[in-house]
């Protein structure tokens, strides 16, 4: 067994060191992810092990990037965009929501997108507008894209691989805030599959779920709650779309109380979709509506307000309350 | 806090009359090898070595397609299309370019380009079933070299670029091109392909068929310049061509794709053309154009040049022009009856391609959707 101590940053730069092994048609691109290594350093050292022609600065134009990998793709290569910041994706919103998600189903499954788009989520780094948005409702409304979010350096080094080994396009959730958190990785485990959930806490009164960098938000609300007697199971959903909920549904029928955390903005964000789902296939076992944590409906504000906007341990601990006490 | 001073009469920013849609003059910086009337003209920078049959190829090609495209409009009007988006003016452009392509390599079309279609061997009614509402093109992109329709405007050439990208990681020899209209010079892919395109020398061809309208907004509108001279400021060559020339677009165009091949990166080609029908059936072009314009292009047929020439050389005679019409009545026929026969998609379908692994909440509600449909008595189409 060999085991190392990994940052998410780090797990996520092995990860696809072990990726451009493994495969010859695996192909970095994106900005400044050559010599500078990616502004988080994620592709540190890639461009040059594996030289100009696999780790790909491109021009800065994010539609080129995106279009450019479904083009690649067409040819049989298996890129791995990287969009600098959340914000940042909007540019190429076009080709990846019209072209790279549509062209398996338009060529009757003669083409398939094996693309990753990996994309720096959410906030908490004090940063300027555009720098710490939570753009996953958007990807996961749309049909032919699959969203994932990790939170762990374990998820990290395997998700990424498992995801560019995936014959559909993926847009892989990087959870920024919480690049440099470490944790043991077991390099030679069996990972767990990519699109399923997993409980990172068990529990009995109210079910807690999250993704990516919420899901540390969740565990330490459910460590203070358990000093008050509460005890909070924690889901880690990992895979935003497609959804899998049967663990969830199973926590919610025994809990019969349900939380969503995310620091997307609430109103028609993925906990919208998980109530709506948990209420038709739990209705009988519920005791409390399903709430919602998450961004406000507002813009992104500036950072000096991000604490306010965010979901924190408290804001859950709220919801749990309120949930308990309905 | 200044206020703005308050208006009291909109003001046309771009006063002034339309430019007329006309061709340039020949020999001002535009390749002609078959004038108007039909005369063989001579490039000093495009020799054209052709036989007799390829030029009665090309014939053949033309007539056959634009019988197609007639056919298809008809099809439209009695219901059997949802709409049809007419190449007529254009076949020159579409075979000349699609002619001009080595097997293996690849095309990326718009819309429109049904002539480059029938040139990469996909069966007229693959691309009726589009129309028809069955599927997105029935036809195998990776077997046929030849992708599917993209509707978004311009998007496909950033799909071409990174398709180049590929060809050139592989080190192969092949090619790519990637066909746009006037309107989608516009776009901000686009321009991104050609940045692409060049940074990376990138052997694509990017195949402009300026057809002199974006359904109804005229190429002024889009550019201030002729079209073709825009690759000078992305740093490869422009080139213009008459559009309604067979000959000239073949010529322009295999010697871009040579010089792709040969590691030289991407050149931009405007084939300077017209479109005579309407954008599509939905639309009305006596809104926008004088049919005075129509007309004038009419005298710069695509095919009457090509046939004044194959008669006046002694390269076909009436029998071969017969024959031709003969197969394109034939043609129609197939379309006709292949087009009005095409069985509906089954409905359950629909859930089978959006993913290559399909997800078990799709697989899900493709099980509701059967189960539903199935709930009525006898089934429900």
């Amino acid at each position: 067994m060999t085991t190392e101590t990994l940052t998410i940053g780090k797990a996520l730069n092995l990860g696809l060191r072990k990726a451009m092994e493994d495969d010859a048609k695996v192909v970095l691109m994106g900005e400044d992810i050559g010599k500078l290594g990616g502004v988080f350093r994620i592709t540190d050292g890639l461009q040059k092990d594996f030289g100009e022609a696999r780790v790909v600065d491109t021009p800065l134009a994010e539609a080129g990037i995106l279009g450019t990998a479904a083009g690649l793709a067409m040819r049989g290569y298996r890129p791995v965009c990287e969009i600098q910041f959340d914000g940042f994706v909007f540019p190429a919103y076009n080709q990846i929501v019209t072209q790279v998600a549509k062209i398996h189903a338009r060529s009757q499954g003669t083409m398939p997108m094996p693309i990753v788009i990996r994309i720096p989520m959410g906030g908490g780094i004090g940063a300027v507008e555009h720098h710490s948005e939570s753009p996953e409702a958007y990807f996961a409304h749309t049909a032919g894209l699959k969203v994932v979010a990790v939170s762990n350096p374990v998820d990290a080094y395997w998700g990424i691989q498992q995801a560019i080994a995936s014959p559909d396009p993926i847009v892989f959730l990087e959870p920024k805030r919480r690049y440099w958190e470490k944790a043991e990785v077991d390099l030679d485990a069996t990972p767990d599959p990519l699109f399923a959930s997993r409980v990172v806490r068990g529990g009995d009164d109210v079910t807690v779920l999250a993704y990516g960098p919420m899901v540390k938000t969740a565990l330490q609300a459910a460590a203070a709650a358990a000093e008050e007697g509460r005890s909070l199971e924690v889901i880690d959903l990992r895979t935003v779309s497609p959804l899998d909920l049967d663990p969830v549904v199973e926590s919610v029928r025994r809990t019969g109380r349900c939380v969503v955390v995310h620091e997307a903005p609430t109103s028609l964000g993925l906990g919208a979709e998980i109530a709506a789902r948990i209420t038709e296939t739990c209705f009988h076992s519920l005791e409390s509506p399903v709430l919602r944590v998450g961004g406000y409906d507002t813009p992104y504000p500036p950072s000096k307000l991000e604490e306010e906007y965010l979901p924190d341990l408290d804001r859950v601990l709220d919801a749990v309350d309120r949930s308990m006490g309905f | 806090m200044t206020a703005l001073p308050e208006a009291t009469e909109m003001v046309d920013p771009v006063p002034g009359a339309a430019a007329p849609h006309l061709p340039p003059e020949r020999g001002v910086d535009t390749v002609q090898l078959l004038t108007p009337e039909g005369d063989r003209v001579e490039h000093p920078d495009y020799p054209l070595d052709i036989s007799d049959e390829e030029l009665r190829g090309l014939y053949r090609d033309l007539v056959l397609v634009r019988r197609w495209d007639a056919e298809a409009t008809a099809l439209q009007r009695q219901g059997e299309l949802g709409i049809w988006a007419s190449l007529l003016g254009q076949e020159a452009a579409q075979v000349g370019a699609g002619r001009a392509l080595a097997e293996g390599d690849m095309a990326f079309p718009t819309y429109r380009e049904h002539g480059v279609a029938w040139t990469r061997g996909v069966d007229p009614l693959h691309v009726m079933s589009l129309f028809r509402g069955v599927d997105n093109g029935g036809w195998d992109p990776v077997a046929t070299r030849f992708n599917l329709y993209t509707i978004v405007i311009g998007s496909q050439c950033l799909h071409a670029t990174g398709y180049a990208m590929g060809v050139q990681r592989d080190g192969s020899e092949d090619a790519v091109l990637a066909f746009l209209g006037d309107g989608a010079t516009s776009q901000g892919e686009v321009n991104e392909a050609m940045i692409f395109a060049a940074s990376f020398s990138a052997p694509v061809v990017f195949f402009c068929q300026n057809n002199q309208y974006a359904i109804s907004v005229p190429l002024e509108r889009q550019t201030r310049v002729p079209l073709y001279q825009r690759a000078t400021g992305f740093g490869f060559p422009g080139v213009r061509v008459d559009g309604n020339d067979v000959l000239a677009v073949l010529a322009v165009t295999r010697a871009a794709l040579a010089a792709a091949r040969e590691g030289q990166g991407p050149t931009f080609i405007e084939a300077f053309t017209y479109r005579m029908g309407a954008h599509t059936t939905s639309d009305d072009p006596t809104r926008y154009r004088l049919a005075s314009e129509l007309e004038e292009w009419k005298l710069r047929d695509p095919i009457a040049r090509l046939k004044a020439h194959l008669s006046r050389s002694g390269v076909a005679d009436a029998q071969f022009f017969d024959a031709v019409e003969a197969e394109a009545d034939e043609l129609a026929v197939r379309i006709r009856r292949g087009t009005v026969e095409m069985p509906d998609p089954a409905p359950a379908g629909m859930f089978d391609h959006v993913y290559a692994e399909q997800t078990p909440y799709l697989a899900a509600q493709k099980a509701e959707f059967e189960a539903y449909h199935a709930s009525f008595e006898g089934g429900h189409q």
